[in-house]
């Protein structure tokens, strides 16, 4: 047994509140997140990670996106934004060697750039090659910036040497370069030769939707880091919040209790105090708990838990419905604060138990222990702690007290108290 | 970690209909104890009295339904917060194919939500963790004789949940409303009167007092209004 004991310690302390469950029992695993992959990749290693996303052959996705890319450009749209939105695969480490790439990546873009420029032609929508030349630059120069975001060439530029920063830098300038080497012959040839309004229009439409196109990839990663930090931050608050509380109240309670082994009321008192600490710590979130000065419910648990400390009883509470604390009910508080104290005294130990419950014309409040019970006649005279604290009190506010006991038989002290008493005197008793 | 020793003792496999509760026969009741706390199982082993007898353990929700299903026990008590999706999972495994078992919840939770989903999934009652063992004993017996079983917190919430509705006018249907009797009922035990209390205040028999009981847990278990998970979420939140 001692052996088994601070194992099931350990495993009482450190079992989760109910947390997300994990998913039931099934025989299909979730399938594998779509990232883009490092390894294998021709341009942006989309297909590869849908491959694997999809648990089919790369070869059959790569001949899909071709074939949509070919009739109406779907493919190049469906690519360009899973390449946008599909993060990179964080488990992979880049190799060298598909380092090397980045070549052929940029070959195939502007090969693609080129053929799509060449369809367009050929299905008669006419593309000068003024216009054709400028637009296949700001093709490369666009896919040069992509490259650049890449979440790879990112953090490769932050750790490694300053010329793989001068090159990134490099590829900036180029890339912005070419868009403006791409727009130029718009801008420049506007008043002249595109005199047409409509023309001038176009023309900055194109700039600006290349100029965005360009800055896109930085505000997607923005972003993207941006939530990625921010939830990252929550987390870490929320265990640091965690591990506060425990240390301040659990860990301290429970060298208290180690140092209180002889004294069993001591240790039944700090665990219950720590108990109905914890509780309501936990099923109260954002841990505002109601103000005893402003709530009926939270002023009788309020002085339950003074009864409970300082007479080491324990006392199960229920309230049913609540309402805001009057004159009349701080009266009812005290007199069940009486009422708990003379049955924590006289029970014997016995359990205890406090009911309230609200109505719409009234409060009542049921304190109830399984003592021994007594005889209310016996009861002398000068014996106030009933008769005045309780029956007065309650009277003298507009409430009864009603007492209900017999030897052998427990106690149970009934308060009732009108509602809306305290504020306006409207309620006749 | 599944104690089959009772297999010499089939006997108990024979009563036939637990509906006749009126003789009572002093029959052990075959519990299966589901908790994700080896030391508390050993705790509520060590105070059941004679007349249960634990013939299973579980401390999760997988391992709860296969050993329910194998060992068909009279009464399952079941802890509301369990690895792998809770007591709610175990319920929804088995309170159709397993008809007979029934289910006593049994829980250091406070709050009314876990409280309610358990008893609208089918749980015969619910009781907290702090009762002592001759009334966990009685509470078992009650369940396995098809009874239902309030805890003066669930008597609170419910009265609670229902207060909290009987003031809206849409309220029609029988199902949506305590009688004014149940409400005394369940106010007595909420004062923490045990039934045979609860019969001699209001002047009925024990068997009366667990009629009304179980009308109670009926309408809680089939009310459909939505308004019964919502009362209990929106009670976590105040």
């Amino acid at each position: 047994m001692p052996r088994q004991g601070p194992e099931e310690q350990d495993q009482g302390v450190s079992t989760p509140a109910p947390s997300a469950p994990p998913s039931p029992a099934s025989a299909f695993p979730a399938p594998p997140r779509l990232y883009r992959k490092g390894s294998g990749r021709v341009l942006g290693g989309v297909a590869g990670g849908l491959a694997d996303h999809l648990g089919i052959e790369v070869v059959v996705v790569r001949v899909v996106f071709v074939l949509l890319a070919a009739t109406g450009g779907v493919g190049v749209a469906a690519y360009g934004l899973l390449w946008v939105f599909a993060p990179q695969d964080p488990f992979e480490t880049v190799s060298p060697r598909d380092r090397g790439r980045d070549l052929s990546a940029l070959l195939a873009l502007g090969s693609l750039t080129a053929g799509g420029l060449l369809l367009m032609s050929a299905l008669g929508i006419g593309v000068r090659p003024g216009v054709a030349v400028p637009l296949l630059a700001v093709g490369i120069g666009v896919s040069l910036l992509w490259r650049q975001a890449d979440d790879a060439s990112r953090s490769r530029w932050r750790q490694v040497t300053g010329t793989h920063r001068l090159s990134g830098l490099a590829r900036a300038g180029i890339g912005a370069a070419l868009v403006l080497i791409g727009s130029a012959p718009f801008l420049a040839g506007g008043p002249g030769r595109l005199a047409g309004s409509v023309r001038g229009l176009v023309a900055a439409l194109i700039v600006a939707a290349g100029l965005a196109l360009v800055s896109s990839p930085w505000w997607v990663r923005m972003a993207r880091d941006l939530s990625a930090e921010r939830s990252a931050r929550i987390r870490e608050q929320e265990r640091a919040e965690v591990a506060a509380h425990v240390h301040d109240s659990v860990l301290h309670t429970l060298t208290l209790i180690q140092r209180h082994v002889d004294d069993p009321r001591a240790v039944a008192r700090l665990a219950r105090a720590q108990e109905r600490e914890l509780r309501g710590w936990l099923y109260r979130p954002g841990g505002t708990a109601p103000d005893p000065e402003l709530a009926l419910g939270a002023a009788l648990e309020g002085v339950v838990a003074e009864v409970e400390d300082t007479h080491g009883v324990p006392i199960e509470v229920v309230v049913v419905g609540d309402c805001p604390m009057d004159e009349g009910l701080v009266a009812v508080r005290d007199a069940a604060r009486e009422a708990l104290v003379n049955a924590a005294k006289y029970a014997g130990g016995a359990a205890v138990s406090l009911y309230a419950e609200v109505e719409p014309e009234q409060v009542t409040v049921f304190v109830r222990d399984r003592g021994p019970g007594f005889d209310p006649d016996a009861v002398p005279e000068d014996r106030l702690g009933l008769r005045q604290s309780v029956r007065g009190r309650m009277d003298r506010h507009g409430g009864r007290a009603v007492v209900r006991t017999a030897p052998g038989d427990g106690t149970e002290i009934q308060l009732e108290m009108p509602r809306g008493n305290g504020r306006a005197t409207r309620s006749t008793p | 970690m599944t104690d089959n020793s009772n297999a010499s003792s089939a006997s108990h496999a024979s009563h036939a209909s637990p509906e006749e509760g009126a003789a009572r026969p002093p029959r052990t009741v075959r519990v299966v104890l589901v908790d994700d706390h080896r030391m508390f199982r050993s705790g509520v082993k060590a105070e059941l009295g004679a007349a249960v007898e634990v013939v299973g353990e579980a401390e999760d929700a997988a391992q709860a339904v296969a050993v329910i299903t194998a060992t068909r026990p009279d009464v399952v008590l079941l802890d509301v917060h369990l690895p792998g999706g809770g007591g709610r999972a175990v319920l929804a495994d088995l309170t159709t194919t397993m008809p007979d078992v029934r289910f006593l919840a049994l829980s250091v939770s406070d709050a009314p939500e876990d409280v309610i989903a358990v008893i609208r999934g089918g749980a015969r009652g619910y009781v907290t963790k702090s009762i002592t063992g001759p009334e966990l004993t009685l509470a078992v017996r009650r369940v396995a004789d098809g009874d239902a079983v309030f805890s003066p917190r669930l008597a609170g919430f419910v009265l609670d949940a229902f207060a909290a509705t009987t003031d809206v006018a849409e309220v029609d249907e029988d199902l949506d409303r305590l009688s004014a009797r149940e409400r005394e009922v369940l106010r007595l035990i909420a004062r923490g009167y045990t039934y045979k209390e609860v019969g001699k205040a209001l002047f009925i028999s024990v068997k009366t007092v667990e009629t009304h009981v179980s009308a109670v847990l009926r309408k809680l278990q089939l009310s459909n209004r939505h308004e019964l998970t919502r009362w209990a979420t929106a009670r976590r939140l105040v």
